[in-house]
């Protein structure tokens, strides 16, 4: 990739705290228009990752550039061209939505009349126009997060750095934010989003990057990662006794894993493994193609959620 | 190192401009109960001192002592305000509320944020403290003209407390430890410092330490405008004001690089 067609560029970044290793050795390269993902369990340095971007935290070692400017050095350059959208709300809550977007305009040194003008299609974008003037602390949850996107797009930005963009959200207002960001990659803007939903990850990333721990554990296009390290359906069995079960459908599954009461089981044929079900009572058993999450918990083990 | 620092410190001359329109816009919306709040206290050591106190007491370094008092009580609320409005508010913005938070991912650093909270703290300042002297004005203790000749005293009187207070949030974890700083150097200052009698009453070595005190400074600078006398040693009260205000200025953006950009 030429350096015009890289929006962002980590090369061996680490970073400890405390002597806590927080992000180890650390590569990936973002191209302009694409929207790639940081998918990791909480406590497996997205958050550091996102903030080192900005120049908000300083790596031990490692170069970072980002929109060709190299960060933490020349940061706020890189940051006229990037709009954030922090894991936690930090909006203005006295403030109406007029208002928070036309303070934040004014960080990046818009004047007001630069700010009026982008003001409708923002509110449009983010479908609050109705809402123009009523105070952030009266608004839900969804709303005050599409606000935080629009108030991301007032610096009209090249980049989009989404910690988090749809945590704490009810699935009604996370599919819209999905569709707004859809929009947004259609229109040309680069994204780089940080998320523990496997959904999101697998419906928004053109590719991801897998961390554990501070590490790159896999990396790629999600179908490509699905295939690779799954690469067949999926019988989920809930009921019975899960170490019997797997002694009885071991020749025909290519790899087995029990988490709690549910049995996990890939397998290329699962019709065989149905079959040698047939005969036990109290089962439920469905079957289904793989997905990022079986991906996911494949490379960190069924163990993470603990 | 002296890159990263430099990154940090304000960009330019102006981009302070836009966290204290910010914060001015935050403050209309509630500016009625903020003038009121910022008139009762003083209000109320100015009479009650002043009326009870000045009956007793008589005239001081020539003049009555609610004048004497009132000049004391400009510096007094000047510091005040800028040092709460730091302490509380900008703490909040730059704790609970995140608002420094979002600031700095624009164009931004934290030294045009801490900039502009300085200044805002300090108009709060100008705002506060001329109000006591438009009520002195009205009481007939002070003229028009006397207040205009104090107002860039006060402003730097806000500026000055208003750094140092910057100082105590960027090191104190959580709202806790602000009193530490209220009873052991802001409540002891009001009382050394010749607000409320004059600093010949003390014992002569008490005069060295308490000239190193920065409302000494302003209290000398205020109240020989305030009752329009000759000021003795000016320059120097400004330089030690500015000293203070520039080494605290530049430590708090030290201390709050260490704490909110590691």
């Amino acid at each position: 990739m030429s350096m015009s067609t890289v929006a962002i560029d980590l090369a061996g970044v680490r970073k400890s705290f405390g002597g806590r290793t927080i992000v180890d050795e650390l590569s990936f390269s973002v191209a302009r228009g694409e929207c790639f993902g940081l998918l990791g369990p909480n406590g497996a340095g997205k958050s550091t990752i996102a903030r080192m971007l900005l120049g908000m935290i300083s790596p031990d070692a490692g170069k970072i550039m980002v929109l060709n400017e190299p960060v933490p050095a020349r940061a706020r350059v890189a940051r006229m061209r990037i709009g954030v959208v922090p894991q936690f709300d930090n909006l203005e809550l006295e403030f109406t939505v007029r208002e928070n977007l036309l303070v934040f305009g004014r960080y990046f040194g818009m004047s007001a009349r630069k700010i009026e003008a982008v003001l409708p299609s923002l509110l449009e974008f983010a479908r609050l126009e109705t809402k123009a003037d009523a105070r952030v602390s009266e608004l839900s949850g969804g709303m005050k997060r599409r606000l935080t996107l629009a108030r991301a797009l007032i610096n009209d930005p090249h980049l989009l750095v989404m910690d988090e963009p749809t945590t704490g959200l009810d699935p009604h207002a996370r599919h819209l934010i999905w569709e707004r960001l859809r929009v947004l990659l259609a229109r040309g803007k680069t994204i780089l989003l940080t998320t523990h939903f496997m959904e999101e990850a697998e419906r928004l990333c053109d590719r991801l990057c897998v961390l554990e721990g501070g590490r790159k554990i896999a990396e790629g296009k999600p179908d490509v990662l699905i295939d690779e390290h799954i690469g067949c359906n999926v019988v989920e069995i809930y009921g019975g006794d899960p170490h019997q079960l797997r002694e009885l459908i071991r020749p025909h599954a290519r790899h087995i894993e029990v988490s709690g009461e549910t049995l996990f089981c890939y397998a290329p044929y699962p019709e065989q493994v149905r079959v040698q079900l047939r005969g036990q009572a109290g089962l439920r058993v469905l079957q289904r193609p793989p997905n990022l999450e079986d991906v996911f918990l494949r490379l960190t083990g069924r163990e993470m959620e603990k | 190192m002296g890159e990263s620092y430099a990154a940090v410190m304000p960009t330019n001359a102006y981009n302070w401009i836009a966290v204290w329109r910010r914060n001015f816009l935050a403050w209309k919306k509630v500016a009625l109960a903020s003038i009121l709040g910022n008139l009762a206290d003083p209000l109320t050591n100015l009479f009650g001192l002043g009326f009870g106190l000045g009956l007793i007491v008589g005239r001081v370094e020539g003049t009555s002592y609610i004048a004497f008092l009132a000049a004391g009580m400009v510096a007094t609320s000047a510091m005040t305000s800028a040092t709460f409005e730091t302490m509380y508010a900008a703490f909040a913005r730059m704790d609970a509320k995140r608002t420094w938070e979002a600031i700095l991912s624009t164009e931004l650093t934290l030294g045009d944020i801490v900039l502009g909270e300085l200044v805002w703290a300090a108009s709060k300042s100008v705002l506060a403290g001329t109000a006591i002297g438009i009520v002195a004005v009205t009481l007939g203790y002070a003229s028009w003209l006397s207040i205009l000749y104090a107002m860039p005293t006060i402003a730097l009187t806000g500026l000055v407390f208003a750094s140092l207070a910057m100082v105590v949030i960027s090191l104190a974890p959580s709202y806790d430890y602000f009193v530490f700083y209220q009873t052991l150097v802001l409540s002891p200052m009001v009382f050394l410092c010749g607000v409320v009698f004059p600093t010949s009453q003390l014992p002569g070595s008490f005069q060295h330490f308490v000239g190193l005190l920065p409302l000494a400074h302003s209290v000398d600078l205020i109240r020989p405008a305030m009752l329009e006398r000759g000021v003795d040693g000016a320059v120097l009260h400004v330089a030690a004001l500015c000293v203070y205000t520039v080494f605290s200025f530049f430590a708090s953006i030290a201390v709050f690089r260490r704490r909110l950009l590691r």
